[in-house]
């Protein structure tokens, strides 16, 4: 044992930076190759004029910040509004669902039968097309559809509704397909992280008396915490990059009254002429606010623990 | 008192997972229903009633010369595998490279990898294509599957699960008992890593399967599209051509091949593989 | 936040110099396949660029060179020992365009092998390519006005730049008509007889009168909002767009009026083309007086749709099967067209001769184009062979007995399409999505004009300013 942490010791004298170096290598390398300079001509277009009329190319002619300022002068604030709103109507009822899923499934004293089947079965709306997706939402939600026929036929309602010209309906749809894609995935992201926690933590939490309700909020989640700030984290980014699901349900016209255009399909209308200044300016700021949100979500949760308090954390915990 | 309160819990459970499970499967009823109905049936509207067009749609997806199903099917299978396999590997070595060592640069390339994360990438798409065509990669799978060695949503989430999960003590244990770096890497973190690998594994698998904007860009020729073109192709048929049944005969298809390769990755999830984390 | 600023904006200008002496570079090493010195010569590749395999199979059907197919369609080949590639790329996500426009606009650094001889452009889109320079004059390759008499003038007029110059030519037309049930038309009406209907439908004053009457008998005069707008914006007195100016045409207003009016007294069924609401009001059950249809539509779309029990599963399309044979068709209160593809020759073709030929067989054979139509019924564009067609004791029986050729060939000649422009495609469909919310009741009429000039904006940065009639 001494002998051990004697040599422990030797090893933490050894430089072994020249390996993180490599290890990261292959990452920076394909991004330089592949990546970067496409990148990088987003933000440069966007101090540019730069569009085609017809097959005619506009520019690049430098116009510092003038798409941003038209940018600001457009109704740019509203499709953040409407971003917003279509991303916390479909991300609460899906972290809801799935930190209860994922703590069901990885309760031992919770008795379900047939785990497995619900566990597969939960994903599977991922692995359609959102596009064929789509299709079968306005099949089911169509003035002549199952939905409304059920809905009339119950008498809940008096005459169909017509789900796409309202905004509510059209935004409950994106809402709805939003949840129905992605649950299962952030389930099964959570799930990996609990089955990651030291079952001997469990263990001792059961032998202490701890009621399901206390384990899950005093040893699952503090566990998982750091897989959760990444659900949260990459679960904003996609809901301020959303595109497809809005896209394809309202046929790229984010109708009714573009209630239901998002940043990003105002910014592919700009492609429609490959304004590669506008688009590239409203890349920019969404870049910044992005990456706003992301550093204040990081560092709020993450604030006390840096990597190595962690670790030591955890190791005291196991220990217990 | 205890067993009341777990009962209950017991029946609110299977009465959620119930309703999710109606909601999950449905879809895929009514996919395969229409994949079962003619062009005129679904141009009509919603049914719950298979139609008698299985074989019809069957043959006419396979006979058709200009949609090679099978080799969309082989493209699709080495792309996705391809994404899917680098992807994770190169994830959860940078993710270990940054996790594991202290250096100088930790904390930029850290934060870099980050930005990348949120840069909006729409506008970069012909871009891409551009650049590809410079080095004479159009109409070759590789520019579908080689940048997924920068997926910096995957070398997130491996960051993430490292910190959760991988205790450095295990680390130094395999460097005390003179395992080279690599050797540690591929040896003991790996397997540790399993569940995020799967899960990862079939997200990336998925989403390469499915996806169709940048694959269109890049490939023209029909050998070497891969399934989401094809089904594109059928959509963009003409009159005379045009054909629902068809097209959700396609979608079908395409489905098969990752349910296959979502339940065998899935066992890796659902089995639970525990993890022992420190044994000590 | 300042520091990582400066040094983001450090960093993207150097990658920026770097970028733009790489394109630089890429367009300076043209020299050597820029001379075109072998022009007509002619390579032993004829590229042809489509979005779907329709003139493809046309091609390889008719076209009378070609030797043999390759087993997966991808290449023909000609008896000169030509090979025809084809480069099929589909519509979504505007893919097809997106890779045509890269192709095209790299066109004169590709070696000969590369070089699109043929590319397939749509009515809504045409001039886009037809108003500039990587389209060829048709005359230039070849063909004389002689070879293209027989054409239906409208057809010419889709593909002609603003100077006057045509630089395309199609094998098709695509003449739209009135189809109506004859039941509900005897209800409404007194009689299905299609000329008593055509008198009863012959302006739009008449055609609004005659709504009312459906309405008061429990029918929908047309099924959705845009059933009808082809009609209107086929019949514009100018072109969208004039410098930077958009003029709204006061048959656009007429439209946006006429629908409002049907939507709110109820005379539509408020659906969209295509959608499930509109394909079943064409269908036995359906209690819509009539659709604007065009050659295409009637006896594929709308024949599918009629029948109660489809072909596929076992159906017969013959009269007593759903709505077989209760149709009709009319010309309708104004002429119009719907669809079409054309055939362009691409700028630096090294195929010119055979592109011509393709041309001439596939567009200006009068014998070859009765043909498609005997084989396909696929209404061609030839007036003599279509003529010939309809003179004959042609008769359908989807449609009561009646011989729409004739109708068709009468329709084909009144369209006059010398309005089409550049900007058809995006500016139609930006406003009838921006006044489907005002048909809705969502928006009023000032915001959907004011959502109309933002989405135009958006596709055009180039247009200023939008008038509209008073």
């Amino acid at each position: 044992m001494k002998e051990k942490k004697e040599k422990a010791k030797q090893l933490k004298s050894v430089d072994y930076s020249k390996w993180g170096y490599l290890f990261i290598l292959p990452f920076f390398l394909a991004f330089l190759i592949f990546q970067l300079i496409p990148l990088v001509s987003t933000v440069y277009y966007s101090f540019f004029e730069y569009y085609r009329s017809g097959l005619k190319v506009i520019g690049p002619n430098p116009v510092g910040l003038a798409n941003f300022k038209a940018l600001f002068e457009s109704d740019f604030l509203k499709y953040t509004g409407n971003t917003l709103i279509l991303w916390v109507a479909g991300f609460i009822p899906q972290i809801v669902i799935s930190l209860l899923l994922a703590a069901w499934f990885t309760d031992v004293r919770l008795r379900i039968k047939g785990k497995q089947f619900f566990k597969v079965v939960i994903y599977m709306p991922n692995l359609i097309m959102a596009s064929a997706f789509a299709m079968l939402f306005f099949a089911l939600f169509s003035a002549n559809g199952p939905v409304n026929h059920a809905l009339v036929g119950l008498g809940i309602l008096k005459e169909p509704f017509r789900f796409l010209s309202s905004v509510g309906g059209a935004r409950g749809l994106v809402a709805l397909m939003n949840f129905l894609m992605w649950f299962g995935n952030t389930t099964i992201l959570l799930m990996a992280a609990v089955m990651g926690i030291n079952p001997s933590l469990f263990e001792a939490a059961e032998l202490d008396g701890c009621t399901p309700t206390q384990t899950f909020f005093k040893i699952t989640l503090p566990m998982i915490r750091p897989i959760l700030v990444y659900v949260l984290i990459t679960s904003m980014i996609g809901g301020l990059q959303m595109f497809d699901v809005p896209q394809i349900l309202t046929n790229g016209k984010g109708t009714p009254d573009r209630t239901v255009t998002t940043i990003i399909m105002y910014l592919n209308n700009h492609l429609f002429s490959k304004n590669y200044g506008m688009a590239g300016a409203i890349s920019v700021i969404l870049f910044i606010i992005c990456a706003i949100l992301c550093l204040v979500v990081y560092f709020t949760l993450n604030k006390d623990d840096t990597v190595h308090a962690t670790r030591k954390h955890r190791g005291k915990e196991a220990r217990k | 008192m205890e067993v009341k309160t777990s009962k209950v819990r017991t029946v609110i459970a299977y009465i959620v997972l119930l309703i999710l499970t109606f909601l999950c499967l449905f879809f895929f009823y009514i996919l395969i229903i229409n994949s079962t109905r003619s062009h005129a049936q679904i141009q009509q509207g919603f049914s719950a009633i298979p139609g008698k067009s299985f074989f019809i749609n069957l043959k006419h997806v396979l006979h058709d010369a200009n949609i090679p199903v099978l080799s969309g099917i082989k493209n699709s299978l080495i792309v996705s595998t391809g994404a899917a396999i680098l992807a994770t590997y190169f994830s959860a070595m940078t993710a270990y490279g940054l996790y594991a060592y202290s250096f100088k640069f930790r904390k930029a390339a850290f934060i870099f990898i980050m930005l990348i994360l949120v840069m909006p990438t729409q506008v970069s798409a012909l871009g891409f294509m551009r650049l590809m065509d410079n080095m004479h990669l159009l109409n070759t799978l590789w520019p579908l599957i080689l940048p997924s060695v920068a997926a910096p949503a995957v070398f997130y989430f491996m960051y993430s699960y490292m910190q959760s999960s991988l205790p450095m003590e295990l680390v130094e244990a395999a460097r005390i008992d003179g395992c080279s770096e690599f050797r540690t890497f591929n040896r003991i973190v790996l397997p540790i890593m399993k569940p995020a690998i799967a899960v990862q594994a079939i997200f990336t698998f998925v989403m390469a399967w499915n996806n169709y904007f940048i694959p269109a860009l890049i490939i023209s020729e029909n050998k070497k599209k891969t399934l989401p073109i094809l089904i594109a192709a059928l959509r963009s048929a003409d009159f005379l051509k045009f054909d629902m049944g068809k097209v959700y005969m396609l979608i079908t298809i395409a489905i098969v091949p990752i349910i296959i390769v979502y339940i065998l990755l899935s066992r890796f999830i659902v089995a639970g593989v525990a993890l022992g984390g420190v044994k000590e | 936040m300042k520091k990582y600023l400066k040094a983001g904006l450090v960093l993207v200008l150097a990658l920026a110099m770097v970028f733009t002496m790489a394109g630089c570079g890429g367009s300076g090493s043209s020299d050597s396949a820029d001379g075109g010195a072998e022009g007509g010569k002619g390579g032993k590749t004829l590229n042809i660029w489509c979005w779907n395999d329709e003139f493809q199979s046309r091609f390889n059907d008719y076209y009378p060179e070609v030797k043999e197919v390759a087993d997966d369609k991808s290449t023909t080949t000609l008896n000169d020992g030509t090979v025809v590639k084809w480069t099929i790329n589909p519509n979504e996500g505007n893919n097809y365009q997106d890779k045509l426009d890269e192709a095209l606009l790299k066109q004169a650094d590709v070696d000969d092998e590369e070089k699109i001889d043929i590319f397939l452009v749509e009515a809504d889109y045409a001039l886009k390519y037809v108003d500039s320079d990587t389209t060829m004059d048709v005359k230039e390759l070849g063909l004389t006005d002689d070879d293209m008499a027989q054409q239906y003038q409208y057809t010419k007029d889709i593909v002609t730049d603003s100077n006057g110059v045509q630089k395309g030519t199609t094998w098709q037309a695509t003449p739209g008509l009135f189809a109506y049930r004859r039941s509900i038309a005897k209800d409404v009406l007194g009689t299905d007889d299609p000329d008593a209907v055509q008198e009863a439908l012959a302006d739009w004053d008449k055609f609004d009168e005659v709504a009312a009457k459906a309405h008061e008998k429990g029918y929908k005069m047309l099924s959705g909002f845009d059933d009808a707008y082809r009609t209107f914006s086929n019949n514009v007195a100018a072109p969208w767009v004039d410098g930077d100016k958009v003029t709204v045409d006061a048959n656009i207003v007429k439209w946006i009026d006429q629908t409002k009016t049907y939507t709110d007294k109820g005379y539509n069924n408020k659906s969209s083309l295509w959608d499930d609401t509109w394909n079943a009001d064409q269908g036995p059950k359906g209690k819509v007086f009539g659709f604007f249809y065009s050659t295409w539509g009637i006896n594929f779309t709308l024949l599918g749709n009629s029948l109660e029990t489809k072909e596929d599963e076992g159906g017969k399309a013959e009269v007593g099967n759903g709505a077989f044979g209760d149709y009709a068709v009319c010309y309708g209160p104004q002429p119009y067209y719907w669809g079409g593809t054309w055939i362009c020759g691409a700028t630096g073709t090294d195929n010119a001769d055979l592109v011509k030929d393709v041309m001439l067989k596939l567009t200006c054979d009068k014998d070859i184009m009765k043909k498609i139509t005997e084989d396909t019924q696929d209404y061609t564009n030839n007036q003599e062979a279509m003529q010939e067609i309809a003179d004959s004791d042609f008769s359908s029986d989807f449609l009561g007995g009646q011989n729409h050729i004739a109708l068709f060939v009468e329709a084909a000649k009144n369209i006059d399409m010398s309005n089409a422009g550049a900007y058809d495609q995006g500016l139609n469909e930006s406003i009838q999505t921006a006044f489907r919310d005002y048909f809705e009741g969502k928006v009023d009429f000032e915001k959907a004009k004011a959502n109309f000039e933002t989405a135009a904006k958006e596709k055009y940065p180039e247009l200023k300013t939008f008038e509209w009639p008073k």
